[in-house]
C-alpha cells in the first residue's frame, strides 16, 4: 500500500532502491501484522475473567533464543542485500563525460558546465540557474559544492539525494532512462527561503542534448546577454529556457 | 557508603523525628527527591503545552499556506496573523527542541527517575540530595533561557533542533542573533543540570539499594532510569561542548564549524548525532522501563524473561554508541563509513524486539486488567512496535537515500518518542500519581483522554509515511510551491485536521489532572495491588519515605500469581517459608 506512493523511477539504480523499499516494506508489514495480531488476540483472549488465574512463569529459554536469532538473521540478511547497492551507487562513480558542477547557494541551485574544454574554472564555463540538462542513456556526473550552508540536492524520480557540504566536493552520479522535465528541490533546512528553493532537471535525448549544448554551452560567438566578465570574452547566448551567465 | 551503613544513617535520621521545615525548603528548594520529581513533572507538563500549540502552527501552515491563523492575528501583528517562513522555521526548531529537552527529559528522566530510585530500590532519598535540588534549579534557569528566546530582537533559534551548522553558526543566514544564542546558552545550562542528575542516579543505584535488593531483583524501570542516567552522563557532556563551539563560532570568531577558516561543517553533525543517538535512547528507555514495570502488575503475571529485559536494556546502552552515523548517510560522509554504520544500525534492532517479543509473552496466559495506566502502556508497545520497524527503512542506506529528509523520518520519530515516550508518560501519570499525590486519577477522564489520544495520533503519524513516501521534503514551508507535492496537499489537510483533534485530546488530560490533584478519591497505599517496594511506603510518601526501618527485601519484583500464596500478589518484602520464622523469632 505504502508503495502506491512513491514516485515514478526514472534511473537506472532506482530500481534497486524500489526493490530494496519493496523487501523492507514486506518484511516489517508482516512482522507487524504478526506482532499486532498476537497482541489482540491475548487481550482478547486473556482478559480478567473471575475465578481464573493467570499463569505462573518466568519465562522459556529456548523462545528467547530464537527470538533472538530470527530477527538477528533476518537484518544481517537485510544488511547484505542492500550494502551491494549502496557500494555501486554512493562509492563508484563511473567513467563519463558529462561532468556538471552544481552549487547550491541561498537559494538557488548555481549549474555549471565546463564547455568546450572541458574543464572547469576556465572562460569558457557556462552556469545556469535552477536549470540541469543533460542526456538520457548515459552516467551524468555531479560535482556538488555549497557557496554557505548545507543543501540537499534532491530528485524524487531519481532516486538521488546528497548533501551540498560547503568547504568540499562531492562527486554523484546518475543515469536516467526517460526523457522528461523533473522538480530539483532542496532538501536540506537553508535558512527562511529553503522552502521554494527548487530547479529543474532536463532530461533529454541524446540529440536534444547535443542541440541544447550547441546552442547554449558550447557557442563562443552566439549573442546574448553580456557576462559581466573581465578579458573581453564573446557573450554567452542565453537561450530559452536558460538565462546563461558567466 | 554501604546499604548497611545507609540505613542506620538514614534510621537515626527518621528517629530525630520529622523536623517541620519552611514553606521555601518544602515546596520551592526542596532536597526531597519526591518532591523534585513533582517540580520536575510540573515543568515538563507546562513546557508540554507551549510545545504543542506551536506544533499546531505549524500543521496550519502545511494544511493552509500563507493563510492567517486564527487567533493569532494579536501575536503576529505585522502579517495578520499569517506565519511567515522564518517564523515557520522558528516554530518547527522551537517545537522540537522544547519536546525533546523541556518535556520527555524532565518528565521520564527527570521526574520518573527522580520519584522512583529511592522508592523502589528501598532508601530514604538521593545520594545527593542537594545536587538534585541545584539540578531542577538548573533545568529550570535552562526554561527560562530557552523561553526568553522568543522575546529577542530576530525571533528565536530557526536553525532546526539540529541546528546544523553552518547555517545556525552564521547569524546572517538566518537571521537569528540572540534567539540562537540563547538556545546554546540554555542547552548548556541543561547538560549542567543532567550531569547532576545522573551521577545522583548512578551513585544512588549502585550504593544505597535496601537489604536484599540485589541487581537482578530490581524493577525493569530502575533498571531503564539507570541505564537512562549512563547515557545521560556519557552523551550529554558532548552536546554541552558542542553548543558551547557552535556560541563561539557565533560570537568569538571560532572556525571550528565554517570552512573559511578552515573549519568542518560535519564536526558538528559528528558531534551532535554522537550525543543525538544515544540521546534518542534516553527518550525511550525510561519508556520501556515504565511498560515493563505495568504490563506484569495488569497482567497478573511475572514479566517474561526478566534478564533478556535486563540484558537487552544493556545491549542497547552498548550499541547507542556506534549507531549514529545512519543520521549523516547522505551528508557528505565518506560512503565506506556508511557501510558500517548500517551493520550496527540493523543489529540495534535486535535488543528492541527481544523487548517487545517478551512484552508479549508477559500478556501471554495473563488476567488483563484495562485500567487507564495498563492503555497506555499497551499503546505505547503497539505504536513502538510501528516506530522500530518503520526504522528499519532507514536503516537499509540505499532505502534512506530516498527517504532522508521526508516526511517518512517525521513520521518515524514521532512514533518513537509520542507514541513511545510520550504514552509511556502517560501510562507512568496514571499509574504512578496516586502515590505521588496521594489521591486517585477519575478512570472516567482517563479513557476520555486515552481513546481519542490513540486514535488521533494514528490519524496524525501514520499518514506522513505515505506522504513521505511521495518525497514530501521536511521543514519546508508551503508544500504547494511543488508541482510534484501538489497531489498530495490533501493529506496535510487531513494530517493538520487530525493534529487539532489530538490537541483537543489533551484537555480531559489537563482537567483530569488538575482536579485530582486537589479534589481526587484518597488513594489507599497499594491501589493497584502491586509488589514494588514503592507501594509500601504510605501515600504519598513524608520526607524519608519510610518509618524507622527500611524495607528488607525476599524476591525479585514480579511474583504475580505465586502458587505459594493464595492472592495473587507477593511483594517483595513478604517473607515467606524460613524467612518469614526468622523474621517471626525477631
Amino acid at each position: 500500500m505504502l508503495n502506491w506512493w512513491l514516485p515514478e523511477n526514472v534511473s537506472t539504480y532506482g530500481a534497486d532502491i524500489d526493490w530494496l523499499f519493496h523487501l523492507v516494506y514486506w518484511i516489517t508489514g508482516i512482522t507487524f501484522v504478526l506482532v499486532a495480531g498476537a497482541l489482540i488476540g491475548f487481550l482478547i483472549a486473556y482478559r480478567a475473567r473471575p475465578g481464573r488465574k493467570a499463569r505462573f512463569t518466568h519465562g522459556n529459554a529456548t523462545l528467547e533464543i530464537v527470538w533472538t536469532v530470527v530477527p538477528t538473521l533476518i537484518l544481517v540478511i537485510l544488511t547484505m542485500l542492500s550494502l551491494p547497492a549502496w557500494s555501486r551507487i554512493k562509492m563508484h562513480v563511473p567513467e563519463s563525460d558529462v561532468h556538471i558542477r552544481v552549487t547550491g547557494k541561498q537559494f538557488n541551485w548555481e549549474v555549471t558546465y565546463p564547455g568546450p574544454d572541458g574543464k572547469f574554472d576556465t572562460e569558457d564555463d557556462r552556469t545556469f540557474d535552477n536549470e540541469i540538462h543533460f542526456p538520457v542513456g548515459k552516467p551524468v556526473v555531479i560535482h556538488l559544492r555549497s557557496k554557505d550552508v548545507i543543501h540537499s540536492f534532491f530528485v524524487p524520480s531519481f532516486r538521488f539525494k546528497q548533501d551540498a557540504v560547503p568547504g568540499r566536493e562531492i562527486r554523484q552520479w546518475f543515469e536516467i532512462t526517460k526523457p522528461g522535465k523533473y522538480e530539483v528541490p532542496c532538501a536540506e533546512l537553508c535558512g527562511f527561503g529553503h522552502s521554494g528553493m527548487k530547479g529543474w532537471a532536463f532530461a533529454h535525448t541524446a540529440e536534444d542534448y547535443e542541440k541544447w549544448l550547441a546552442a547554449n554551452v558550447n557557442a563562443p560567438a552566439a549573442s546574448g546577454e553580456s557576462p559581466p566578465a573581465a578579458g573581453g570574452a564573446a557573450p554567452a547566448e542565453a537561450k530559452a529556457p536558460g538565462k546563461g551567465k558567466k | 557508603m554501604n546499604a548497611t551503613a545507609a540505613t542506620a544513617h538514614a534510621s537515626a535520621h527518621a528517629h530525630a523525628g520529622p523536623h517541620e521545615l519552611g514553606f521555601l525548603r518544602t515546596y520551592v528548594f526542596s532536597t526531597d527527591h519526591k518532591m523534585i520529581a513533582r517540580q520536575f513533572l510540573f515543568l515538563g507538563l507546562f513546557m508540554m503545552i507551549i510545545g504543542g500549540i506551536l506544533a499546531l502552527l505549524v500543521r496550519w501552515e502545511l494544511a493552509w499556506p500563507e493563510t492567517p491563523v486564527p487567533g493569532m492575528a494579536g501575536i503576529l501583528k505585522e502579517t495578520g496573523g499569517i506565519i511567515e517562513p522564518s517564523t515557520y522555521n522558528m516554530m518547527f526548531t522551537m517545537h522540537a527542541t522544547i519536546m525533546i529537552f523541556f518535556v520527555i527529559m524532565p518528565i521520564l528522566a527527570g521526574s520518573f527517575g527522580n520519584f522512583l530510585i529511592p522508592l523502589m530500590i528501598g532508601a530514604r532519598d538521593m545520594a545527593f540530595p542537594f545536587l538534585n535540588m541545584l539540578s531542577f534549579w538548573a533545568a529550570a534557569l535552562a526554561g527560562v533561557l530557552m523561553l526568553g528566546g522568543f522575546f529577542v530582537e530576530g525571533g528565536h533559534a530557526a536553525a532546526g533542533w539540529t541546528s546544523y551548522a553552518p547555517l545556525s553558526a552564521v547569524p546572517d543566514y538566518t537571521g537569528t542573533y540572540w534567539g540562537q544564542d540563547l538556545w546554546c546558552i540554555s542547552l548548556f545550562v541543561l547538560g549542567v543540570s543532567s550531569m547532576m542528575g545522573s551521577i545522583n542516579y548512578i551513585t544512588t543505584v549502585i550504593n544505597m539499594r535496601a537489604p536484599g535488593m540485589k541487581l537482578f531483583r530490581m524493577p525493569l524501570v530502575v533498571w531503564s532510569l539507570f541505564i537512562t542516567a549512563i547515557l545521560l552522563l556519557l552523551a550529554l557532556p558532548v552536546l554541552t561542548s558542542a553548543v558551547a563551539m557552535l556560541l563561539f563560532d557565533r560570537t568569538l570568531g571560532t572556525h571550528w564549524f565554517l570552512p573559511s577558516g578552515g573549519g568542518e561543517p560535519l564536526l558538528w553533525q559528528h558531534l551532535f548525532w554522537f550525543f543525538g543517538h544515544p540521546e534518542v535512547y534516553i527518550l525511550i528507555l525510561p519508556a520501556m522501563g515504565i511498560a515493563s514495570e505495568i504490563l506484569p502488575v495488569f497482567a497478573r503475571k511475572p514479566v517474561f524473561g526478566y534478564h533478556a529485559m535486563a540484558f537487552s536494556l544493556i545491549a542497547i546502552a552498548f550499541l547507542s554508541w556506534v549507531v549514529y552515523g545512519h543520521h549523516m548517510f547522505v551528508s557528505g560522509m565518506n560512503p565506506a563509513l556508511g557501510m558500517s554504520f548500517t551493520i550496527t544500525t540493523m543489529i540495534i534492532a535486535v535488543p528492541s524486539a527481544i523487548k517487545t517479543f517478551n512484552w508479549l509473552g508477559t500478556l501471554w496466559g495473563g488476567q488483563i486488567r484495562f485500567t487507564v495506566p495498563m492503555l497506555n502502556a499497551l499503546a505505547f508497545v503497539s505504536m513502538f512496535v510501528i516506530g522500530g520497524l518503520s526504522g528499519i527503512f532507514m536503516a537499509s542506506t540505499p532505502v534512506d537515500i530516498f527517504i532522508q529528509d521526508t516526511y517518512f523520518i517525521v513520521a518515524h520519530i514521532h512514533y518513537v518518542v509520542f507514541g513511545g515516550s510520550i504514552f509511556g508518560a502517560f501510562a507512568a501519570i496514571y499509574y504512578w500519581f496516586p502515590k505521588m499525590f496521594g489521591r486517585m486519577t477519575n478512570s472516567f477522564l482517563g479513557q476520555l483522554h486515552f481513546w481519542p489520544t490513540f486514535v488521533f495520533f494514528n490519524l496524525t503519524f501514520f499518514p506522513m509515511h505515505i506522504i513521505g513516501v511521495g518525497g514530501h521534503m521536511r521543514r519546508i514551508y508551503n508544500p504547494t510551491q511543488y508541482e510534484f507535492l501538489l497531489p498530495l496537499q490533501h493529506w496535510n489537510v487531513f494530517i493538520t485536521i487530525s493534529a487539532l483533534c489530538l490537541g483537543v485530546a489533551q484537555i480531559p488530560f489537563a482537567v483530569n489532572f488538575i482536579w485530582s490533584l486537589f479534589a481526587g478519591k484518597k488513594a489507599p497505599v497499594n491501589p493497584w495491588q502491586a509488589n514494588t517496594l514503592e507501594w509500601t511506603a504510605p501515600a504519598p510518601p513524608p520526607h524519608l519515605n519510610w518509618g524507622p526501618t527500611l524495607p528488607t527485601v525476599f524476591r525479585g519484583p514480579y511474583e504475580y500469581s505465586s502458587p505459594e500464596v493464595e492472592e495473587d500478589w507477593l511483594p517483595q518484602t513478604r517473607p515467606l517459608g524460613r524467612a518469614a520464622a526468622a523474621v517471626g523469632r525477631h
